[in-house]
C-alpha cells in the first residue's frame, strides 16, 4: 500500500474545468433538487410539498416496470457489445491501408446522429417495405416490430449493437495497438497458443480501455432516449419504454416537473451508484494486478 | 440582496435546498483544510478495497442519500430518524472505512 501523501497542489490547474462543470453540470442540478421538492404550478407559482414527489415517483408501477427493462436491456448491450468489440478488434488488420479502410468503415455509424439512427432502422425494419422487415417476413419468420413485444426489442437491440459496437471495436483497437511487440515474440517463443495470448496479453493489457468501454456503454445505454422514441416510440404498450423516455413523458408529456425532477435525482443516484460500483472494481482488480 | 434573490428566481430555491446545499458546501470546505492541514493517506477498513478519506466521504454521502430514499419510499418513519441513521452511516465510513 502507498503510504506516501498526495499532492494536491495539481488541484489548482483544474479548476477552469471545475468553473465550466458548476455552470454546465452543479447549478441545473442544484435547479432539479429545488423543484423535486415543489409543485411548479406556473413560472412564478410554486408550492412546497416536502417529499412528496419521491414517495409518489418510488411507488409507482410504471417507474419499477422501466427500470427493470432499462437493467435488462443495459445488461443485453453490455454482453454483446463487448465480447463482440473485441473479437472484431481483434481480426483487424493491423497496418497497410486496409487497417485505414477498416477503420473509417467501423467508424461511420459513430458519425450518424441519434434520431437519424432511428429513422434508418424504422425504414430499415418494416415489415410492409423495409429492406430487413421483409427479407425475414419472406422466410417465414412472423416479425413486425410495431405490434411483436420481441420483435421490438430485438430491433432496438440490434440497432444499438449496430450504432454503438464501433465505439468499443475502436478502443480495443486502440489498446491492443500498444500492445509492444516483445509480448508477442515472447509467448511465441514459449509456444503459447492463441487462447493463451488473448488470456494473458492482449485481455489484461486492454482492461484500461474496457474500463472505458464498459463505462461509457453501460452510462449511454442506461440514459438511451432518442433511437427507441424514433423507433418504436416505447411501443407497443410500454415494452420500450426505458428509464429516460418515461422521464420525457412526465416532464415534457404532463409538464409535472415537480415529480419528473423528483424521478431525475432517483435516475441520477442510480446511475451514480452503479456507474462507481463498475470503475472501483475494475480499477481496484487493475491495481491488484499490476502489484 | 434583492437583485440577487431576482436572479436566482429561476433555480426555484427553498430554504431546506438551501440549507442541503450550504451543508454539502461546508462539508467539501472542511475536508479541503482538512486536507490541506493533514493530507489523506489510504487505508484499508471494514470496506471491500482501499480508500481515501474523500472515498470515505463519497461512499458516506452515497449511502446516506439511499437511506432517505428508502425510508421515503417504503416506510412510514419521520425523515429526521433517516437523517439520524446516516449521521451514524456517515461516522462509521469515515472512521472504520
Amino acid at each position: 500500500m502507498d503510504k506516501r501523501p498526495y499532492d494536491n497542489k495539481a488541484w489548482l490547474l483544474v479548476l477552469p474545468v471545475f468553473l465550466i462543470v458548476a455552470i454546465s453540470a452543479i447549478i441545473p442540478l442544484m435547479t432539479v433538487v429545488n423543484y423535486s421538492v415543489q409543485d411548479v404550478l406556473g413560472p412564478f407559482q410554486r408550492v412546497f410539498v416536502g417529499t412528496e414527489w419521491f414517495e409518489q415517483v418510488l411507488n409507482d408501477d410504471r417507474l419499477h416496470g422501466a427500470f427493470l427493462r432499462q437493467l435488462i436491456f443495459s445488461g443485453c448491450v453490455l454482453l454483446i457489445q463487448i465480447p463482440l468489440g473485441i473479437a472484431v478488434a481483434l481480426t483487424m488488420p493491423v497496418k497497410g491501408w486496409q487497417s485505414s479502410l477498416c477503420l473509417v468503415l467501423v467508424a461511420l455509424p459513430l458519425l450518424i446522429p441519434w434520431n437519424v439512427v432511428g429513422t434508418i432502422w424504422q425504414l430499415y425494419a418494416r415489415p410492409d417495405i423495409g429492406l430487413a422487415g421483409v427479407a425475414v417476413n419472406s422466410l417465414g419468420i412472423p416479425y413486425n416490430y410495431t405490434s411483436s413485444a420481441f420483435d421490438a426489442w430485438l430491433t432496438v437491440l440490434i440497432m444499438d449493437v449496430w450504432h454503438w459496437t464501433p465505439l468499443v471495436i475502436l478502443l480495443c483497437y486502440a489498446g491492443l495497438r500498444s500492445i509492444p511487440e516483445a509480448f508477442y515474440q515472447a509467448a511465441k517463443i514459449d509456444g503459447a497458443s492463441a487462447w493463451a495470448v488473448f488470456r494473458y496479453i492482449q485481455l489484461p493489457k486492454m482492461r484500461r480501455v474496457l474500463t472505458i468501454a464498459i463505462l461509457l456503454r453501460f452510462m449511454d445505454s442506461f440514459m438511451i432516449y432518442t433511437e427507441p422514441f424514433v423507433l418504436t416510440g416505447g411501443g407497443p404498450g410500454n415494452a420500450t419504454t426505458f428509464l429516460s423516455q418515461f422521464l420525457a413523458q412526465i416532464a415534457v408529456g404532463q409538464f409535472d416537473l415537480g415529480p419528473a425532477a423528483a424521478f431525475s435525482l432517483i435516475y441520477f443516484l442510480v446511475i451514480l451508484l452503479l456507474s462507481w460500483i463498475f470503475y472501483t472494481y475494475i480499477t481496484h482488480t487493475d491495481r491488484e494486478d499490476a502489484r | 440582496m434583492e437583485t440577487l434573490a431576482a436572479d436566482l428566481e429561476w433555480m426555484a430555491w427553498t430554504g431546506p435546498t438551501a440549507a442541503f446545499f450550504a451543508g454539502i458546501a461546508l462539508i467539501l470546505a472542511a475536508m479541503t483544510a482538512w486536507q490541506t492541514v493533514s493530507p489523506t493517506i489510504e487505508r484499508r477498513g471494514f470496506l471491500p478495497m482501499p480508500t481515501t478519506r474523500g472515498d470515505r466521504l463519497f461512499i458516506g454521502l452515497l449511502g446516506s442519500a439511499y437511506i432517505h430514499l428508502a425510508v421515503i419510499g417504503f416506510t412510514d418513519l419521520n425523515l429526521w430518524i433517516a437523517f439520524g441513521v446516516s449521521l451514524v452511516w456517515m461516522a462509521v465510513v469515515m472512521k472504520f472505512g
